[in-house]
């Protein structure tokens, strides 16, 4: 059992090692879309940045007057909260996707599955990037000022982009077999969009609910070793240890997994 | 090209589908039917398993020019599969060494959206030609398709004829050690098919190891020393053209 485990662990390290070699692959591949809309409209993705624009604004303006909370925080807090949502949300929607929309390159083309894979993850990223504009700028709306210690924000996002690649790896196996489980991911992620501290923060319900409900949600800490950096508030060392431990876990989980079945994948599509 | 010479080694290889239908690949219909543990929907969720390739057996060296018949479904694409290194076996072992590229579907990867030169690149990547290669290649490419000032143009304002054309001199522009064709490769007009003609028969001469897929026994005469006659999953008959091709095609 556990050299079947410890072989189709290796045989999942060999097929990621060869996407990293191939990196040229992910980003050729990765980029196109994103070129594809530039060439579309000369603002290209900014495009989605605009409306996620528009959208914080009218959040803002409405749960801002609604908890009755001071804009020049909540609006920051409630823009990070939304873009990186935005993008766990994309990612792992598009992680589902990752083989069974790609059969005719798997059926067709030699090409290692943790490609793919790298590939929604590298698009994505980009994607974030393009989004991530209306942080400073909100800022500078609000005159917020930014300490060293946003620099933390950085191994945050490491560590949310080390969850998102196990968390896509597994799933896209699993899509690849079970086409529902998308549809099912979607619901899921709609579900905990509400239920994890973006449009409304911890200490609007401190009294209310046992704070024991949102801390056992995973993406809540993987959100906030990015926005309270970023926001100058001190990351809980549990946040921390959670999502370190989280990718430590989800990747001995995954990569075995991954090299079991992605032999089987081909097959499925 | 590369040192070690291209040789493939098929052993007792079989390959078994599952065939699954709107039902099988339901996870939430999975549950269910192991909740309710109704005999009835399992019996019918029963995804059915077909047999693709069943204990073959063969050694490709260096030189062989290998011819691939059978009737529709006897196999050949799923061998031309395994061959490629896209399918692993479900039974038995193989063993690949060289470099291989399938020319299966030459316009897979393309964009439409992007112009031709984007194109070069994705397809480019989409094959696994590390990019020094390609831009290597990207003059001759360009050069070869004929395309001119088109090139920097979207895609999806090409001819279906340019098209093509693109398609085939990017997927033409590298040589592999292993060819794997399903169907020979012909395009364009008149004076474009003379040059692909030619540009594959040197393609041919070059590769060290070729298997095409075929239903045509001139081709296969003409551009093989081998071949393999499949039917149901096995090899029916193994030889050189002279004697196989006679007993296929009657």
């Amino acid at each position: 059992m556990l050299q079947t485990v410890r072989r189709s662990a290796r045989d999942g390290l060999d097929d990621l090692m060869e996407t990293l070699r191939g990196n040229y692959r992910t980003a050729i591949l990765g980029w196109q879309e994103i070129a594809t809309r530039y060439q579309r409209s000369r603002v290209g993705p900014f495009w989605l940045t605009i409306n996620k624009g528009v959208l914080i604004a009218a959040l803002s303006l409405v749960f801002g007057t609604l908890f009755g909370l001071e804009v020049d925080y909540f609006i920051p807090y409630l823009a990070i909260g939304l873009i990186l949502w935005t993008f766990i949300a994309a990612t792992l929607g598009d992680g589902c996707r990752a083989f069974s929309d790609s059969a005719g390159t798997i059926l067709h083309v030699r090409i290692p599955l943790s490609t793919l894979v790298a590939i929604a993850l590298y698009r994505n990223i980009l994607i974030l990037a393009h989004n991530a504009v209306i942080i400073p700028l909100v800022f500078l709306l609000f005159l917020r000022p930014v300490g060293w210690e946003a620099l933390l924000a950085l191994p945050g996002l490491a560590l949310l982009w080390l969850n998102l690649g196990w968390m896509c790896l597994l799933l896209a196996v699993i899509c690849a077999r079970f086409r529902d489980v998308t549809e099912i991911v979607n619901n899921v992620l709609q579900v905990l969009f509400y239920l994890t501290p973006i449009i409304w923060t911890m200490d609007l319900i401190r009294d209310r609910v046992q704070m024991i409900w949102v801390v056992l949600n995973p993406f809540y800490h993987l959100i906030e070793v990015i926005r309270a950096p970023l926001l100058g508030e001190p990351v809980a060392a549990v946040s921390w240890l959670v999502t370190a431990t989280l990718a430590l876990a989800g990747w001995a989980l995954a990569l075995p997994f991954f090299g079991h079945y992605r032999k089987r994948v081909p097959y499925w599509l | 090209m590369s040192a070690t010479p291209a040789s493939i080694e098929l052993r007792h290889v079989g390959v078994q589908f599952p065939v699954f239908n709107a039902a099988t690949l339901s996870l939430k219909n999975r549950v269910l039917s192991s909740v309710t543990g109704g005999r009835i929907q399992r019996e019918r969720d029963r995804h059915v398993l077909v047999r693709g390739l069943d204990d073959l057996s063969f050694q490709l060296q260096a030189g062989d020019r290998v011819g691939l018949i059978g009737h529709n479904g006897s196999g050949k694409t799923t061998l031309l599969r395994v061959l490629a290194g896209i399918y692993t076996p479900t039974e038995g072992e193989v063993r690949i060494r060289g470099q291989a590229m399938a020319l299966i579907n030459i316009g897979l990867g393309i964009d439409p959206e992007a112009t031709g030169r984007e194109n070069i690149w994705l397809r480019s990547a989409m094959m696994g030609i590390p990019p020094q290669q390609t831009r290597a290649c990207m003059d001759e490419i360009i050069e070869f398709s004929g395309l001119g000032e088109f090139i920097d143009m979207p895609f999806r304002t090409y001819s279906s004829g340019m098209q093509m054309r693109l398609a085939f001199s990017v997927s033409t522009a590298t040589q592999p050690q292993i060819l794997i064709m399903d169907e020979w490769l012909s395009t364009g007009d008149e004076a474009f098919r003379t040059k692909a003609e030619a540009r594959m028969n040197d393609m041919l001469a070059n590769t060290e190891i070729m298997i095409l897929a075929s239903h045509d026994p001139n081709l296969i005469r003409h551009t093989c020393s081998r071949v393999l006659w499949l039917e149901h999953g096995q090899i029916r008959q193994d030889g050189p053209p002279e004697t196989v091709i006679p007993a296929y095609f009657g």
